[in-house]
């Protein structure tokens, strides 16, 4: 029989160890100054420097360097007095140089931590996550590898590299060992990488966009038998590209090693990929064969020696921490603590904010983004942000606030927008999409339900309220459902007799 | 004496992808020997208030201004290349790697 994961963490204690590579978004790469504009035909964004050729020499970006430490002082790491780059030899086509220049025993960032929350059975609860190291490094290029059946390497007959994206900047940060966390591994990883994205937008050094790859989470795992105090042996699944893909790749590792435990067979230490349909990681390299990418001090480039005014400098701009801001936002609105999850969850809580400064009222803003925008995003199984503009929801709610359109019409509006039929006015103009508020309208339309329903006419007059109910119907039917019901009410009532 | 034994040779050229015969194996490790053992005798000289030193001019925190400058051309960039295909370098298969 095999565990499933709840059996798993019964017996098995999970311990976690997360890399993150976030590409920064400086305009020209780490060491050159090549455009690190993303899109470009392949090969055009190069140059001596970042292909390697015979006597370029590198000089470091400044604003890299500044984005590299900002990221440490939001972590609350050491920044180090003297850092230095450092050669990582090895033989593979993405980089040029036949090496990677990156950061060995001397990174710039040490030692640091970030607290998350997660939802446990016994309410949220607080898990530190300590912070190793934070290094500068320059990324790869692209390789297509053709022929063969899967695209995958093996079978491949030749590959072609794209080398725009060699050099640039690149950051990886590092975690300890995380433990402790039982069976909650799963969300913890996911909190940590979910935190760290939003440190990092609200910094501005990255678009840290995990599908277009801006920000890439490598997952490393190990059980040991709870109670053991010992470690297990681990693996590291790389190409965890969402973080819903974070959480996955936790719960898959930790079911397959444990059934590997469980069926007396060991644990190899190896790099396994996540495969994003079910969930589970393949193997990948193995190991065994230590690397060795004879690193040493990068000898064309000079040290990185922060001075402490311009580090007091740099941390005197750090934005508000993203759970900070979280907790104001959630008091300024009013929101329930479950509805505010599920906004932060969404990643709404940028789009929701701005709709809000642009005049909208918190609870309409939240329920339209978390609401009717939601569910056309899930249909059409893309961001909800990428549907509709803050600007343009703001919009729509006014309209609704002044009493021009009607909740009804209002989320015609929105599927019009969302279907690319323009801007809101455009939308309302194409469909004719305009509450009934005319009073002449409407009482010919409250007329003609009267003489068709006389009896329920007579009813109301006599006193019997609820009855109007039948009439406002027949009122909003011939009106297309254009007409604002509390409006249709109070001329109905009033004509019957009924008015207050 | 700093020894760097043929096992050692061996597999600094197979990191480096260089084919290399029993004899070359055998004739490098005693002259990368004596390579060794001349550079240690700097070690010898070295106190330990002088640090190990990466660049031969005691300069810091050269850095470049985040300033996009002009690239070279698709051509240009793989005018070296012993082979290309759709504005990309052409590199033979890779094995055993991912
Ligand atoms: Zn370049």
């Amino acid at each position: 029989m095999a565990l499933n994961y709840d059996q798993a963490v019964a017996k098995y204690d999970p311990t976690l160890g997360l890399e993150v590579h976030v590409e920064l978004n400086t305009n020209s790469k780490m060491f050159c100054g090549c455009s690190t504009e993303f899109g470009a035909e392949p090969n055009t964004q190069t140059c001596p420097v970042c292909l390697g050729l015979p006597g370029a020499l590198p000089v470091v970006n400044g604003k890299a360097i500044e984005s590299s430490i900002l990221i440490g002082l939001a972590l609350n790491c050491s920044i180090a007095p003297f850092s230095r780059f450092a050669r990582k030899n090895y033989f593979y086509p993405d980089m040029p140089k036949n090496f990677q220049t990156s950061q060995y025993d001397e990174p710039i960032c040490v030692n640091g931590y970030l607290d998350v929350e997660i939802e446990t059975e016994d309410g949220p609860k607080q898990f530190r996550v300590e912070i190793e190291r934070v290094h500068m490094e320059e990324d790869t290029g692209k390789s297509l590898h053709v022929g063969g059946a899967t695209g995958r390497i093996h079978g491949a007959e030749y590959s072609l590299l794209d080398y725009n994206r060699a050099g640039i900047p690149l950051v990886e940060i590092v975690t300890k060992i995380v433990g402790g966390t039982g069976k909650y591994a799963p969300e913890v990883a996911r909190a940590y990488v979910t935190e760290l994205r939003d440190i990092l937008r609200s910094l501005g050094v990255s678009d840290v966009k995990m599908e277009q790859g801006s920000m890439r989470c490598d997952v490393n795992l190990s059980l040991a038998p709870i109670g053991s105090g010992s470690l297990g042996t681990r693996s590291e699944t790389k190409n965890v590209n969402s973080l819903r893909s974070v959480e996955r790749a936790v719960i898959g590792e930790v079911i397959r090693q444990a059934n590997r435990l469980e069926a007396g067979e060991r644990i190899v230490q190896e790099t396994r990929h996540f495969l994003e349909e079910s969930g589970q990681t393949r193997p990948g390299r193995s190991k065994e064969q230590a690397e060795d990418y004879r690193y040493f001090p990068e000898p064309d480039l000079v040290p990185v020696v922060p001075d402490s005014a311009w580090i007091e400098e740099l941390r005197a701009t750090l934005p508000e921490k993203p759970s900070n801001r979280r907790k104001r936002l959630q008091i300024e609105w009013s929101v329930p603590d479950k509805e505010m999850s599920s906004l932060v969850n969404a990643g709404l809580l940028d789009v929701v904010e701005e709709t809000i400064k642009l005049g909208a009222e918190p609870t309409r803003a939240r329920s339209w983004w978390l609401g009717e925008i939601s569910r056309l995003a899930n249909e059409r199984e893309v961001d909800p942000t990428s549907l509709i503009t803050p600007g343009q929801v703001a919009v729509v709610i006014s309209l609704i606030e002044s009493g021009e359109l009607t909740d009804k019409l209002a989320r015609q509006v929105v599927e019009g927008v969302v279907a690319g039929e323009g801007t809101p006015a455009d939308v309302i103009t194409k469909r004719g999409l305009k509450v009934v508020s005319d009073d002449g309208a409407l009482m010919t339309a409250i007329e003609a339900a009267i003489a068709a329903q006389p009896d329920t006419a007579l009813r109301v007059r006599g006193g019997n309220i609820p009855a109007a109910g039948a009439l406002i119907g027949a009122v909003m039917k011939a009106t297309g459902g254009q007409a604002d019901a509390a409006k249709v009410r109070e001329l109905l009532l009033k004509h019957l007799g009924q008015g207050e | 004496m700093a020894a760097i034994s043929r096992d050692d040779v061996a597999h600094l050229a197979k990191l480096a992808r260089i084919d290399m015969s029993n004899a070359e194996l055998d004739h490098l490790a005693q002259e990368m020997s004596v390579i060794l053992d001349a550079v240690a005798r700097v070690q010898e000289v070295a106190g330990s208030d002088v640090p190990p030193t990466s660049h031969p001019i005691p300069v810091n925190n050269v850095v470049r201004e985040d300033v996009v400058l002009p690239s070279l051309s698709q051509e240009d960039s793989l005018s070296g290349a012993p082979a290309q295909a759709e504005g990309r370098f052409k590199v033979p298969q890779i094995l055993g790697e991912e």
